[in-house]
């Protein structure tokens, strides 16, 4: 299914999005629904953040997108060209990491590299060896790419991997979780390599559990649950959607919250010296007032910003268990 | 068109900008190139080809020790066919050892090895999540699977190169060379002889071009390279076995093993072409349906390892 003809125009697709699914669906055989009807648009020049908790059809998704499993029903458009029937058109200008690197151990760093080159058509043999050695150097293997792969250690494969997706420039880089097992340096620089390459124009597709991460680096966000699509859209509007919570730092605890709940704060929690609740709707110059009056001595008083993690949990509920 | 903008996104990026263009016809073969350094730099690869230029060095040493106390080596050899008119004449002739040596790997050791290297091409790839990577590069799936058939058949031909030339060197260094006897009884020269033992290495790694493509079929059903290898290499046994069985023998002919040691009627004079056309038909039809079966199944597969 990966064979269909190079040579069929490229349409533009309305809004200018470089991934966009329709209705997009995958059962397992066996029966397992891991994605039902999604419908994703991931603007041009986005860094897009693919959040959803454990087994909620992320890298189902990538797989459909990157044509290596055929979708059950509906339709997946990348760059602009439908999937699987485009892979050999569509796939050279997209870069991918899809569930961790996979390497040959018995083979150098380099030679990895240059082995998945030698795969892509496209690609120039009289370029390989500069094309590897500047991949290398960008994800800091320079000095270990001669070493055998199955020396390496997590994070180096982990970078290798990486390197793996840089060999070309990229119009879209599709990344499942690529600061797993990284050390926090690591993690910096894979950030900064995401904000670079985003501001060369390259869409930056992401999949992690690190929200904070997400946060950091993502223009747009999309979460998934149980295979479907909860919302989608930019960053800021996302948590924006969750309210923030008023937090009032005092030793008087239980005066604080009486006063509190007075001035009309819900869900008022008491924790240690920290007193939150959900900010009510009057001025908060008022209530800050209203404490003093009573006589809490306030150390601290303020509104939280929700966290795009608030925003997850609220999204995908409180609960540890992964969905069968 | 895309092909046309990644062609200058790469040249860009490389130091041999507004370099000419090669054409993409040849950068296609980057893949082959690249499967076949890394099947011949793998240890398992070396390590078969080891244990195949072991055989005749093993066979040399039992003849010459057999033979030491100046007696001939008896007819009664473990192989059929051609085997045991061969090895009685080592001692003759060093050449010998070539069509001896050839004849005692065929049945086992190098449909074995074939078995390995052919099961684990796909399925080994798979079970290394390296395959989702060649996919997304994107290798393309009939160009991947074309590639790795023809490495397969590189590696028929080496390792049965590998068993003739260890054959003819230690049957050079242990016996005398010279003018040899056909089975028909007529002598021919040695340079005569060097062409047939070539030829015959020829047909032999030809004789191993159906189990190969067995192998790669059953390559593509499974994501354990171990599973597919011990799948191929018992279908090998079994074949061997049921051949062997006289009340089967309405479908023996289609056994991809039936025909394999008519390689012998190449020494005949003049040669016997019945059974060397019967086997070459044969291994054509494995190719064509096994290579066809696995061309099905692998373009259509879902690839999730
Ligand atoms: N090869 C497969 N065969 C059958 N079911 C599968 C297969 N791969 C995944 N699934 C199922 O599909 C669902 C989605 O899995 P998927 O790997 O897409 O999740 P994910 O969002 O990537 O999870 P994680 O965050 O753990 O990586 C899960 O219920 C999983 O059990
Ligand atoms: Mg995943």
């Amino acid at each position: 299914m990966g064979d269909a003809s190079a040579t069929e125009p490229e349409q533009g697709e309305p809004g200018d999005s470089v991934i966009a699914t329709r209705g997009l669906t995958k059962r397992y055989r066996g029966g397992q629904l891991a994605v039902d009807g999604l419908d994703l648009t991931v603007p041009a020049g986005s860094v897009f953040g693919f959040l959803g908790p454990n087994g909620s059809g992320k890298t189902t998704t990538i797989r459909m997108l990157m044509g290596l499993i055929e979708p059950t029903s509906g339709t997946a458009r990348v760059l602009g060209r439908p999937m699987p029937r485009a892979s050999r058109a569509v796939l050279p200008h997209v870069g991918a990491l899809i569930e961790g690197p996979a390497l040959y151990g018995f083979l150098s760093g380099r030679d990895n590299l240059l082995r998945y080159d030698a795969a892509d058509p496209t690609a120039d043999p009289r370029t390989r060896r500069t094309r590897v050695a500047s991949a290398l150097e960008r994800v800091g293997l320079t000095a270990a790419g001669g070493k055998k792969a199955k020396a390496y250690s997590l994070g180096m494969k982990q970078r290798l991997g990486l390197a793996g997706a840089l060999l070309q420039p990229r119009r879209l880089l599709v990344l499942d979780e690529p600061t797993n097992g990284l050390d926090p340096q690591g993690m910096r620089e894979i950030r900064s390599l995401v904000r670079e390459l985003a501001s060369d124009g390259t869409t930056v597709f992401l999949s992690s559990h690190l929200l904070d991460e997400i946060e950091q680096v993502c223009t747009h966000a999309a979460v998934m649950a149980q295979g479907r699509l909860i919302t989608q859209g930019a960053v800021a509007d996302l948590s924006a959607g969750v309210r923030g919570r008023l937090v009032v730092t005092t030793p008087d605890t239980g005066d604080a919250a009486r006063v509190l709940k007075e001035q009309g704060a819900a869900d008022v929690v008491v924790a240690e010296d920290r007193v939150t609740a959900e900010p009510p709707e009057r001025d908060l110059a008022e209530v800050n007032a209203a404490l003093v009056t009573a006589g809490v001595r306030v150390r601290g008083f303020g509104v939280e910003r929700a966290s795009l993690e608030d925003a997850f949990v609220a999204l995908t509920g409180e609960g540890f268990d992964v969905a069968g | 068109m895309s092909q046309a903008e990644a062609a200058t996104d790469a040249v860009t990026t490389g130091p041999a900008a507004g370099a000419v263009r090669a054409p993409r016809l040849l950068w296609t073969f980057g893949l082959l190139r690249s499967e076949l350094l890394t099947t011949f730099r793998r240890w398992r690869t070396l390590a078969l080809l080891g244990v195949l230029a072991a055989v005749p060095i093993l066979v040399g040493i039992a003849v010459k020790i057999e033979t030491s106390d100046g007696s001939s080596v008896g007819g009664g050899g473990p192989d059929g066919g051609g085997g045991p008119a061969f090895i009685s004449q080592i001692t003759n002739n060093g050449l010998f050892l070539v069509f001896t040596a050839l004849a005692a790997t065929l049945p086992f050791f190098l449909p074995m090895a074939i078995g390995v290297v052919a099961g684990d091409a796909v399925a080994g790839e798979a079970n290394a999540g390296t395959l989702r990577y060649l996919l997304v590069a994107p290798a393309g799936r009939t160009r991947l699977l074309l590639t790795k058939y023809a490495i397969v058949l590189a590696f028929c031909l080496v390792a049965t190169l590998t068993v003739a030339v260890s054959a003819l060197t230690v049957g050079a260094v242990l016996f005398p060379l010279g003018d040899l006897t056909t089975i028909s009884g007529t002598q021919i020269s040695f340079a005569d002889g060097l062409g047939r033992a070539l030829l015959i290495a020829l047909v032999v790694a030809a004789s191993l071009v159906g189990i190969a493509a067995l192998g790669l079929f059953v390559s593509t059903l499974t994501g354990s390279g171990i599973a597919a290898m011990a799948t191929t290499v018992g279908l090998l046994i079994t074949v061997q076995i049921l051949d062997q069985i006289p009340q089967l023998h309405a479908i023996q002919p289609y056994f991809f093993s039936h025909y394999w040691l008519s390689f012998a009627d190449l020494m005949r004079e003049p040669v016997y072409w019945d059974d060397l056309v019967k086997n070459l038909g044969l291994q054509g039809l494995y190719a064509v349906v096994f290579g066809s079966a696995a061309w099905a199944r692998f373009t259509a597969k879902d690839i999730t390892a």
